[in-house]
């Protein structure tokens, strides 16, 4: 556990002497990082990822949100390359992934899912092969400073199959940040983790982004996770985009999000855009309407309401990025339910 | 990056114990042959010349000149080469689609290495443990042999005749066979590659490619007119025992043997031939479905 804390300290944290890409001139200049574009994936009859379309900017934590199912996890293999997209284009550095794949490649390190490693090899061997498939030149000092930066470097000759989930998760870590990259990609990182993995492995993609300055794009269905973490965030369901933006701009805890269900949602939303209280109107569906005000606002949101004689059924407030999250996806799911 | 590439996955595949249980299995099979011989030998010599030895005069002596080195070695690659296909398919079905199982396969892919690159790499590997299975079966079989139970003229029965090669005429036609063999196993290996490519565990692609081999096998042991002429000139097994073309020399007018010569080597040639087109074809197949791949592992 001694060793976890060293990993995950702040000023320790991969103090890195390999050649940083930030010295590149791409990342002088200032434009989106990852541009993806119209993106759709089909497997057989199933549309995974569906004209799927998002931006990143350098030097943030983005958060991918989705239901278990949702397309993040394709999406993910996508922006690496793993599985071919078929329509739409991604750009990732100012460069089209499909033209300069490994140019891209050697500034991104990425974790899927879980960390599988060879049982057979040790931490050592594996380090020092990714590195190699990295196209990087290391020391040996090097490579067991990474690893004590980990806490293996007392197990760093011990046999894969000898490590716990959480030894494994860390070995996956520094293999994916073993050439430095300045775009890291973690998709679902706390699977398999107990609670302390999960507080280790929050610091340490805040450590990645506001101390070594990378990018990092993490996915999760564990909204709670990403909600203390990310400054953007992209919320998919059944492939297709729900929200993108900045958590502070969609969720800003000082307001709440009401949903609003009434008895003729048409009427009332067309009352509602008529009226002072268009300014709230944040989202309109068929089975609620969503309205973002402050929370002090809230009593004389209802009391305008029914002086304007909408029909309300039911009004409820939510405040958490977990509550719009489901708000956003369970009631799609409620509403294809009735449909069908 | 080939180099490095290729060492990472010649270091892999010789970290892993299973790779051991090919040469623990060829040094056990050769052993158990030369123990077998070294203590009946003249049994199984009366066993080889069944057929003649009312037409020749075979005293013990000549026996024991016969049971030499080089037909020890003769008698194991007949028996050892039928088996290799399977411990060549143990690697080489596992090579990709071990690695999607492991789910190191998309660890690995996202490191800043082409598919092409990748998996041509991972062939070339199978193609080294390929080869190395085959030094280390010539070294036990061929030179352990040699060192037994000596060297002499090698006799070789054929079904129509008797082939016989001076001593100092063999050791090159041994290389030689190992050298063809190399190219007829390789031709297994990339069947188990291809396979391998389209599964995602490892037993498919090892189970399938016995498969293959086995009907192939028989298909190219039958003797149906029909399937001589059409099927068995294009069957990849048909030609890996092509080996043994080494082994059958011309004679000349009197019967005599000519040294260094081989009966038909334009035959050997185009089996050669036909087994480097398969691995072209399996490896190139194997790599354009790779290339278009997804890996969902």
């Amino acid at each position: 556990m001694q060793a976890n804390r060293i990993f995950f300290s702040n000023h320790y944290l991969f103090r890195s002497s390999f050649v940083h890409s930030f010295t590149d001139p791409y990342f002088q200049m200032n434009h989106n990082l990852l541009k993806v574009s119209h993106l759709t994936k089909q497997f057989g009859e199933i549309k995974a990822v569906d004209d799927l379309s998002f931006s990143m900017d350098k030097g943030f934590i983005y958060g991918f949100l989705g239901q278990n199912g949702a397309g993040k996890s394709t999406t993910i293999r996508m922006l690496l390359d793993l599985i071919r997209p078929d329509e739409g284009s991604i750009e990732i550095f100012g460069m089209e992934l499909k033209k300069h794949r490994n140019e891209i490649m050697r500034q991104v390190g990425a974790i899927i899912e879980r960390p599988d490693l060879y049982k057979y090899l040790s931490a050592w061997e594996h380090l020092k092969m990714f590195a190699t498939m990295s196209g990087i030149k290391y020391k040996r000092a090097q490579l067991m400073e990474q690893l004590a930066l980990v806490g293996l470097a007392e197990r760093a000759h011990s046999k894969v199959k000898t490590y716990s989930q959480g030894m494994k998760q860390r070995l996956g870590i520094a293999i994916a940040l073993v050439h430095d990259p300045a775009l890291v990609i973690l998709d679902e990182p706390t699977n398999g983790l107990d609670p302390q993995g999960i507080a280790d492995m929050r610091n340490l993609i805040l450590s990645l982004c506001h101390e070594k300055g990378k990018t990092v794009l993490v996915s999760s269905h564990l909204l709670s996770e990403v909600e203390l973490i990310a400054d953007s965030m992209l919320i998919i369901d059944r492939g297709r985009k729900l929200v993108e933006g900045k958590v502070n701009e969609l969720f800003d805890p000082s307001e709440h999000l009401c949903e609003l269900i009434t008895s003729d949602n048409a009427t009332a939303i067309e009352k509602i855009r008529s009226s002072a209280l268009g300014v709230y109107l944040k989202e309109e569906r068929e089975e609620a309407i969503l309205l973002k005000a402050p929370k002090e606002q809230v009593p004389l949101l209802v009391k305008q309401l029914v002086e304007m004689d909408i029909p309300v059924l039911s009004l409820h407030t939510r405040h958490s990025l977990e509550d719009y999250f489901l708000s956003l996806t369970t009631k799609r799911d409620a509403a294809s339910s009735v449909k069908n | 990056m080939l180099l490095p590439l290729l060492r990472i996955e010649l270091y892999k595949i010789f970290r892993r114990p299973r790779t051991y249980i090919s040469f623990g299995a060829i040094a056990a099979i050769v052993w158990l042959v030369q123990i077998a011989l070294k203590f009946d030998g003249p049994a199984y010599i009366d066993l080889l010349l069944n057929n003649i030895k009312e037409s020749f005069l075979i005293n013990a002596d000549l026996k024991h000149k016969i049971l030499n080195g080089y037909l020890i070695c003769f008698v194991i690659l007949n028996t050892i080469l039928i088996q290799m296909p399977l411990l060549v398919a143990l690697v080489a079905g596992d090579s990709i689609a071990g690695e999607a199982n492991m789910g190191t396969l998309r660890l690995s892919m996202t490191k800043p290495i082409g598919r092409t690159q990748y998996i041509l790499v991972k062939f070339l590997a199978s193609v080294i443990y390929t080869v190395m299975l085959l030094v280390w079966m010539a070294l036990l079989a061929l030179f352990g042999s040699m060192l037994i139970f000596g060297t002499n003229d090698l006799i070789v029965m054929r079904s129509d005749s008797i082939e016989q090669m001076r001593a100092y005429d063999v050791v090159w036609r041994y290389l030689a066979a190992f050298c063809y063999a190399a190219v007829a196993l390789s031709a297994v290996a990339a069947l188990a590659f291809l396979l391998s490519v389209l599964a995602e565990n490892s037993i498919g692609p090892i189970i399938a490619t016995m498969s293959i081999i086995i009907v192939f096998t028989i298909l190219s042991e039958m003797n149906i007119p029909i399937y001589d002429e059409t099927v068995k000139p294009w069957l990849f097994t048909t030609h890996m025992v092509a080996w043994k073309g080494f082994f059958y020399v011309k004679t000349d007018a009197e019967g005599v043997t000519i040294d260094g010569s081989i009966q038909n080597l334009p035959a050997i040639f185009r089996s050669l031939s036909i087994l480097l087109g398969y691995i072209i074809l399996f490896a190139g197949t194997a790599t354009w479905i790779f290339r278009k791949k997804d890996i969902l592992s």
